[in-house]
């Protein structure tokens, strides 16, 4: 089966005064899709999220969705819905009249809409709520209305902004799951802003990396997680620590100074140096624990190496470190910069073996 | 925190004593003034043919004011709030203008603009329209001065309300008019009915500019308050508070008004607001059905 391309970006740049919103953006979503669009605040995701639902006018470039030029077209004939981070119901209206409010303006008879709103009450789960006013309910329940809303019309596309940004931690677990079992069991493309990257990773098929008004990265969360191509995505995903010249370290001494990365699960440390998979005293270096945290299903160890303050894991069921303990560590891997580029660098031990740990 | 008892019996009564003596006691006066003659004499001073031409022009020019700056102002209240654009704080200043501008210097601007002196006078004098000295100056000069109210009150309530929902309207295919009845309105009708009786109660009161480019013409271009001065003037005290006594009676009339108004927006409804608890049901009863 070919895969249709439902909405397109090309070359958009939008300025307010003199930010740099976007920046020459472009990208393609496929038909069926969840992505994500992930970024520090003010790196220009929302303002993309604008221009392709129509509530914002780039300054060049041109959007398409499913095929159709909409540079042109108001928010309302684009085929789109629009979830807002406040969700932005109609306070003054009950859940049934928020729901229908896109089904009135398209004009459809009476018994239609009355069908259609109580078939989406199901859906959300909320079908005894439909005579309630949006002030008399919950945070995720309004969230859920407002999806509701945005579906009514039936969009092709569905643009959510911040979707889980106010609602409890606890239900916003629960909501993140639904949400993307809904939205593929719909069979519907969406494209949802955020700025937490477990929240991108957990519900997003794709994820585009947005910074400064470009476009960083995009891929699948594991691509991105395991070769981020710019200096920007492999600060941004996951934890580290950067460090100024990795040269420094055993395993990497060969090569001349150069900036780079080490995340958490790039170090092995351990309490002895039989403790390490590959006790080799060549590639393996020492370090003093400067603070131990308990992290749930780990154990957090800050330990400074070389004058370095590294960060790393070990089991619950490893042989406890504790502060001013010697200890070894050995870095698997480090994500090195290249002027704009990021390269993944592995360890002399690891380089010189065949596979296999 | 509490007060002592003292300071608070004080502070009721220094409040009480000043409500009683500026405004109780002069409505009492008023009323007591205008019975003085009989209740016959009070009548005929109301149903004077002068009286009732002001009346009817007070009302002319009051509903006038309310009907042009209630669109006036849900006009700009829109522009300043739902829109960005270049000289939008200046455009937000200049609204306020006539609060700062004493009412007789507003009505001197309409003689300059369209009187003997006016660059306009000539072309007037051709078409035969009267402005100056006629009921048209008289609504100007109302709608000037009643003009910053009813915008306003919109535009805290407006910016507070942002443009979220009416995107979200704009994102259903809603066009700019269904957005405004179904979405705008409903959400500002409060301050807007606030508005308007505010913009009332000033328009039946105005004096300073009316009296500028009224030029006091008895049965023509007299409003109440202007009647009532010259009621005063002819040391027709008794008259004159009979006639006061109906603005009183309109004042009081808009005070009621108001506080149903007041009322009516902070009554909003008030249920148990569920928790989030219950999601986990609801959700897997939805995943389950749909």
């Amino acid at each position: 089966m070919l895969l249709m391309v439902e909405v397109e970006v090309r070359n958009v740049s939008k300025n307010f005064g003199n930010f740099k919103a976007s920046d020459n953006v472009s990208f393609s979503v496929e038909r069926g899709k969840l992505i994500g669009l992930l970024g520090p605040s003010g790196s220009g995701k929302t303002t993309i999220l604008r221009m392709i639902a129509g509530l914002e006018t780039p300054d060049s470039g041109e959007i398409f969705i499913g095929g159709r030029k909409v540079n042109n077209l108001p928010p309302g004939k684009r085929g789109i819905g629009f979830l807002f981070q406040s969700y932005a119901l109609f306070k003054h209206m009950t859940v049934f009249d928020n729901i229908a409010f896109g089904l009135t303006v398209q004009k459809k008879s009476v018994a239609e809409i009355k069908s259609r709103v109580e078939e989406l009450a199901d859906l959300i789960g909320l079908k005894n709520f439909t005579h309630r006013y949006p002030l008399q309910l919950s945070g995720g329940q309004r969230q859920r209305v407002a999806f509701a809303r945005a579906l009514a019309p039936n969009p092709e596309l569905l643009l959510l902004d911040e979707p889980f940004a106010a609602i409890d931690a606890k239900v916003r677990q629960e909501l993140r799951g639904w949400l993307k079992k809904t939205i593929h069991k719909l069979g519907i493309t969406a494209i949802f802003v955020t700025h937490d990257q477990d929240e991108a990773v957990e519900v997003a098929d794709e994820i585009i990396i947005t910074n400064r008004g470009r476009v960083e990265q995009a891929g699948i969360p594991v691509e991105i997680y395991q070769s981020p191509k710019t200096p920007f995505v492999a600060k941004f995903i996951g934890e580290s620590v950067q460090v100024p010249d990795c040269s420094i370290f055993k395993g990497f001494d060969e090569y001349e100074s150069f900036a780079g990365i080490l995340r958490p699960e790039f170090l092995e440390i351990a309490a002895t140096i039989d403790e390490m998979p590959q006790p080799m005293p060549v590639t393996t270096e020492r370090g003093i624990v400067r603070g131990t945290f308990f992290r749930g299903s780990v154990i957090q160890i800050d330990i400074e190496v070389k004058g370095q303050l590294l960060k790393g894991f070990r089991g619950l069921e490893q042989t406890t470190l504790h502060e001013g303990d010697e200890a070894f560590v050995f870095i698997h891997k480090i994500y090195g910069f290249d002027g704009d580029k990021t390269t993944v660098i592995e360890n002399a031990a690891k380089r010189g073996e065949s596979v296999v740990i | 925190m509490r007060e002592p008892i003292w300071l608070k019996r004080t502070l009721i009564f220094l409040a009480a004593s000043f409500l009683f003596v500026m405004l109780i006691m002069p409505l009492l006066l008023v009323a007591k003034e205008a019975l003085s003659k009989g209740v016959d004499f009070y009548f005929k001073a109301l149903t004077d043919e002068f009286a009732l031409k002001a009346l009817y022009l007070t009302i002319e020019a009051t509903i006038s004011a309310v009907v042009l700056n209630t669109i006036f102002g849900l006009a700009s209240a829109w522009l300043l709030t739902k829109f960005d654009f270049r000289g939008k704080t200046f455009l937000g200043s200049l609204i306020d203008l006539p609060f700062a501008i004493s009412p007789v210097i507003a009505g001197l601007f309409f003689i300059m603009l369209f009187g003997r002196l006016s660059p306009l006078y000539p072309l007037l004098q051709e078409y035969d329209v009267a402005i100056v000295f006629a009921v048209p100056a008289i609504i100007l000069a109302t709608v000037f001065v009643t003009f910053p109210f009813i915008t306003r009150e919109l535009v805290p309530v407006m910016e507070n309300q942002g443009r979220s929902e009416e995107e979200a309207a704009a994102t259903m295919g809603a066009n700019g008019w269904t957005i405004f009845r179904r979405v705008t309105l409903p959400n500002i009708k409060w301050a807007l009915g606030y508005g308007i009786i505010l913009c009332s109660a000033r328009a039946l009161g105005e004096f300073g500019a009316v009296s500028v480019v009224s030029g006091h013409i008895r049965g023509k271009t007299n409003t109440l308050p202007l009647h009532i001065e010259i009621l005063y003037n002819e040391y027709n005290f008794t008259a004159a508070f009979a006639v006061a006594s109906v603005l009183v009676f309109l004042a009081i009339i808009v005070l009621i008004l108001r506080n149903l108004v007041e009322r009516a927006n902070k009554n909003p409804v008030e249920e148990e607001i569920p928790t989030d608890d219950k999601n986990s049901s609801e959700l897997k009863a939805g995943v389950a059905h749909g």
